[in-house]
């Protein structure tokens, strides 16, 4: 029993070796961690950019005066952002990167990209879920007070709603960035060349896929532990407007 | 200055306003009271289309504002409104709270705006706290810069819903002053509020709402000395 820990840890230390030092291998994981980022970054921005449209548009429609005719075409687009958030998060994110993959983009190569969409129009329908309660958390007193000013409805939502409900929904935000982040290991699976695959790959080459899996899962980690620091500054520099 | 006639306002099966006729001349200053639920902030509220009246028209200056065509957000900017909770926004520095909307709506430059805001700040006392957020500031304090935040636009005429049911009774004057000291500068005012003495003293015209109708009208010391209906002596044996 003991004699085995010993020779595991006695075995330990060319293991790593292998798996991240010869030929320069840590190279390669870095080169994984970058994608990583990039396609958590580039789905988050695409994702939140479709879910403020999204969100904006439902909120829109639901607040629409009672008694007056409803906007046919507002109508129409609702329509489709509830179908677009209903089937996205209905069905696995997996299973969508397949169709992006062999269904929908057979014939796109760059499977890197392939991921960035089918993260990012994921991620929008969580991320307009999110902003959509964020708008409904703000006191209706607050829209209010704008259009008795005379500002639009644009306007209102742009200087008043949003940011307040920018600050509500920060916290889910970050989860939600933070789930985005991890699920970028499933782009692995269309062979976009993130950091799991690296990890995968580099496994197979040396036969040894403790250390590489250990290390990314550590890698993973770090990240989100300091994005989370990163969250909380901010939430407390937002938070100056409501110190007494 | 504002003609409202046949007004209806129903929020589902639930009649709230029932054939409202009434006008409002410039430089009035009208007190709506009656008890709650009788729609005295629902009819304020009709008259900037804060709630979309279910029949009936208002006109203001002349311009049918329930005209579905109407634009809305001119006829506001001429109408400001004081709610009962303020609703300042807590985002931003009160300077913005009174500058946002005269800039967006390009009344004023930024610079102008600014200016302006110093000067409504000095008004009520309150130029110190220009940088401050809402937050910081007490309920009375809120309640007179949303006031001066209204008037940043000019406005024409002024609404305001129940301006001091939301304070601490030891702030309610320093608004009501605010508020008398407009009415005495020749502002068109329609006020939906409990305080009987403001009625009493600034009012030009009293308006007693009850379960959805004006039940009674008259000039103020008239109203309160003798009034008529059995439904408004009992009121007023109430809160008087």
């Amino acid at each position: 029993m003991i004699r085995s820990l010993i020779d595991w840890l006695d075995s330990l230390g060319p293991r790593l070796y292998t798996a991240f030092i010869e030929a320069d291998r840590w190279k390669l994981y870095l080169q994984g961690l970058g994608t990583t980022l990039e396609l958590t970054v580039v789905a988050l921005v695409f994702g939140v950019l479709l879910g403020l449209i999204v969100a904006m548009v439902r909120t829109a429609h639901d607040q629409q005066r009672p008694g007056r005719r409803k906007n046919p075409l507002l109508g129409l687009v609702n329509a489709l952002c509830q179908v677009y958030t209903t089937v996205i998060r209905g069905t696995p994110m997996l299973v969508q990167l397949y169709i992006w993959t062999f269904v929908i983009l057979r014939a796109e190569r760059n499977k890197v990209l392939v991921g960035f969409i089918g993260l990012g129009v994921n991620s929008g329908a969580y991320v307009a879920e999110i902003i959509r309660g964020g708008l409904m958390s703000v006191d209706i007193g607050q829209t209010e007070a704008g259009r008795s000013l005379g500002l639009n409805y644009l306007d209102t939502m742009r200087f008043i709603v949003i940011p307040q409900a920018f600050k509500a929904i920060l916290p889910s935000l970050g989860n939600e960035f933070i789930t985005l982040f991890k699920d970028t290991s499933l782009v692995q699976a269309i062979g976009g060349m993130e950091m799991l695959y690296y990890a995968f790959t580099l496994g197979g080459r040396t036969y040894d896929f403790m250390p590489p899996l250990i290390g990314i899962a550590l890698l993973y980690l770090a990240v989100v532990i300091i994005f989370t620091w990163l969250q909380g500054k901010l939430e407390r520099r937002l938070r100056q407007s409501d110190r007494r | 200055m504002i003609d409202v006639q046949n007004l209806s306002k129903s929020f589902g099966s639930h009649l709230v306003l029932d054939n409202i006729s009434e006008h409002i001349h410039p430089g009035e200053k009208v007190v709506v009271i009656g008890p709650s639920g009788s729609g005295k902030s629902t009819f304020l509220r009709c008259l900037n289309l804060l709630e979309t009246p279910t029949s009936g028209s208002i006109t203001f200056e002349g311009r049918e504002i329930t005209d579905p065509k109407a634009d809305i957000n001119a006829i506001r900017r001429q109408m400001g409104m004081v709610f009962q909770h303020f609703n300042l926004f807590p985002n931003m520095t009160i300077r913005k709270n009174i500058t946002l909307a005269p800039v967006r709506t390009k009344l004023m430059t930024q610079a102008e705006a600014d200016d302006a805001a110093t000067a409504l700040l000095r008004r009520v006392n309150l130029e110190e706290k220009a940088d401050a957020y809402p937050a910081q500031l007490s309920g009375g304090q809120k309640q007179r810069i949303a006031i001066v935040r209204a008037l940043a636009m000019k406005p024409k005429l002024m609404l305001f819903d129940e301006p001091t049911s939301a304070l601490d009774p030891e702030m309610v004057g320093e608004v009501l002053a605010v508020m008398k000291e407009l009415a005495e500068e020749g502002m068109t005012m329609v006020v939906v509020t409990h305080e009987m003495g403001f009625a009493r003293e600034v009012g030009t015209r009293v308006l007693f709402m009850d379960e959805g109708h004006i039940l009674e009208q008259d000039e103020p010391h008239a109203f309160f000395a003798h009034p008529k209906q059995p439904r408004t002596i009992d009121f007023l044996s109430k809160v008087l």
